[in-house]
């Protein structure tokens, strides 16, 4: 029965044992708490490139309303005015809207007319802007002016600073979510430092007692806890992408998920999550470790 | 009453390692347990505390590894008051104190081997540098096959001398030992003593506490008796005492 055992070949073994059987619960935890925190992420990703995607689109383009004069057809006040916008600087495109398009557009404000080629319908331009150097409303507006037209010009970005602070209160509300979501695992961590030290009274005193030093002993704990939160970070990382690659797949941008447009390369801001973890936990283990055995002593 | 000669004193020498002036200490709200102590162990001195049980020998023992403190008087270790040593310094007197404590406090879920380097790793050395000494310390306290064996599995005397191996692997200046010889039968309980005894010549002081009226008697060593809290004799072992 006796084990040859050679010291030339043993190796210190770790000062906490190896597995603690509270650890599977923890691991879960940590790594759901993870897999929130890491779609959060990807869901504030999401949500920013689609304000950014609809204020893109926005800041691109102006609609002009032209209301013929009595001395001049619809049609032709039309084609001046997007003959005079399209020669603004800062215009790419100036196209005037057929009047079938113009008569759709405001059908359904209407209802059932007899006759919608009795009424005076305005005509709509629309106006492409450049994408370096944008022209302003004020500069269409002037143009038509002094063409002598009677048209109004809807600027987008009235909308745009609307789409601007949804996007904003969306990211600050994803970041707390986050911050939230991260302290809850630090006081998981803490709770279950806490519970190791007491299941692991006999070891951290015995150590205390043979001189070594409470930094030492807290390490042990920071050590054993990082390594548990990065597996579990992992795991939870790997959750999230994968339902953010499922997305991907059945939608991308459009399908599925229009109005969270996933990217691939969203996928890789799960990456630090496990490293975060880690950090999280360590700082959580450590605390709690130092502040007990500062008890202890 | 004859002058004591092993009592602390002003003109003390400085080799006193350790050295208790009317030292008491209680357990939270409880009567001193130990009272108004007043000694020294001059280095090198090996002595044995005697006593009956509840009279408070773990206790002293526990002062001198600093799990304790006294709730009244000055302790002394290494020419140092341990109460006004920093925080930071007394892992370092506490390294320089090997302990066989009453109950081992072995780790369970480590090997015998393990256990044994415990002090070394934690003073910092390298496994290259001490793992051959583990194993000679081992074998010479007859656990050459048990190395690997973790402490559960040990018999009550393999727990005890593997005690008295992780306290003494690290040379310490002071070695503790609370009944050494509680488990194992006459002829180990005479190793060990030899162990101590061989440690004492190198240098180092012993303090042992015991009910081992015998071991005492072999020994030939001092003792510290005490009786309810109380230091009743320190020095030679009476005519006729303990029969
Ligand atoms: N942790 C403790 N808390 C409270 N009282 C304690 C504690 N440890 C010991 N005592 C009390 O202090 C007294 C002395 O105990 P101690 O363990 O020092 O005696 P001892 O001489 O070592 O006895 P034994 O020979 O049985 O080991 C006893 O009355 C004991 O009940
Ligand atoms: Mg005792």
């Amino acid at each position: 029965m006796s084990v040859i055992f050679d010291p030339a070949r043993w190796r210190p073994a770790a000062f906490l044992p190896e597995r603690d059987t509270r650890d599977s619960a923890l691991v879960f935890v940590v790594a759901v708490l993870c897999f929130m925190a890491c779609l959060t992420a990807l869901g504030v990703i999401a949500a920013d490139r689609a304000a950014r995607g609809w204020s893109d689109q926005l800041s691109g383009e102006m609609t002009v309303i032209v209301r013929p004069k009595a001395n001049e057809t619809p049609d032709s006040a039309a084609g001046r005015a997007a003959e005079t916008l399209a020669g603004v600087p800062g215009v790419a495109e100036a196209r005037a809207l057929e009047r079938e398009k113009a008569e759709a557009l405001i059908a359904p404000w209407l209802g059932d007319v007899a006759d919608l080629a009795d009424l005076p319908v305005p005509r709509l331009v629309a106006v492409t802007l450049s994408r370096e150097t944008p022209a302003t409303a004020e500069a269409l507006e002037r143009a038509l002016r002094t063409r002598g037209l009677d048209a109004v010009v809807d600027d987008h970005t009235t909308w745009l600073a609307d789409i601007q602070r949804g996007a904003a209160i969306a990211r600050w509300l994803g970041i707390g979510v986050f911050l939230l979501i991260s302290a809850a695992a630090a006081a998981v961590v803490a709770f279950a430092t806490r519970a190791g030290l007491a299941a692991r009274r006999e070891v951290v005193e015995l150590l205390h007692l043979t001189g070594a030093e409470d930094a030492f002993i807290a390490r042990l704990f920071q050590a054993r806890f990082a390594r548990m939160a990065a597996g579990a970070g992992l795991v939870g990382a790997a959750a999230a992408a994968a339902l953010g690659a499922g997305l991907r797949l059945a939608g991308g941008g459009q399908g599925l998920t229009p109005v969270l447009p996933v990217a691939w390369s969203d996928l890789l801001a799960v990456l630090p999550c496990p490293l975060a973890a880690a950090l999280v936990a360590a700082v959580a283990a450590r605390l709690t470790a130092a502040n007990l055995i500062r008890e202890l002593a | 009453m004859s002058r004591n000669p092993y009592a602390a004193d002003a003109t003390d020498a400085d080799d006193a390692v350790v050295r208790f002036d009317d030292v008491s200490m209680r357990y939270g709200r409880a009567p001193e347990t130990l009272r108004d102590l007043t000694f020294s162990l001059p280095q090198g001195s090996f002595h044995f505390v005697t006593g009956p049980s509840g009279a408070g020998k773990t206790s002293l023992l526990k002062l001198i590894y600093l799990a304790a403190q006294p709730s009244k008087g000055l302790l002394h270790l290494f020419g140092q008051n341990v109460a006004q040593a920093p925080l930071d310094v007394r892992p370092f007197l506490r390294r320089r104190i090997g302990v066989v404590f009453q109950e081992f406090r072995l780790l369970d879920h480590m090997s015998a081997f393990d256990n044994a380097a415990v002090p070394l790793r934690i003073a910092g050395a390298k496994p290259d540098s001490y793992r051959q000494d583990v194993a000679e310390l081992l074998t010479w306290v007859g656990l050459k096959d048990r190395m690997h064996a973790l402490p559960p599995t040990l018999a009550g005397g393999e727990k005890q001398r593997l005690a008295i191996a992780r306290a003494v692997v690290g040379r310490p200046d002071i070695l503790l030992a609370d009944e050494p010889t509680g488990n194992v039968d006459h002829e180990m309980g005479l190793r060990i003593l030899r162990l101590f005894l061989e440690l004492n010549r190198l240098g180092t002081t012993v303090l042992i506490a015991t009910h081992d009226q015998d071991l005492v008697a072999r020994s030939g060593k001092p003792i510290l008796h005490l009786e309810d809290g109380r230091l009743v004799h320190m020095g030679p072992v009476p005519q006729g005492f303990g029969g």
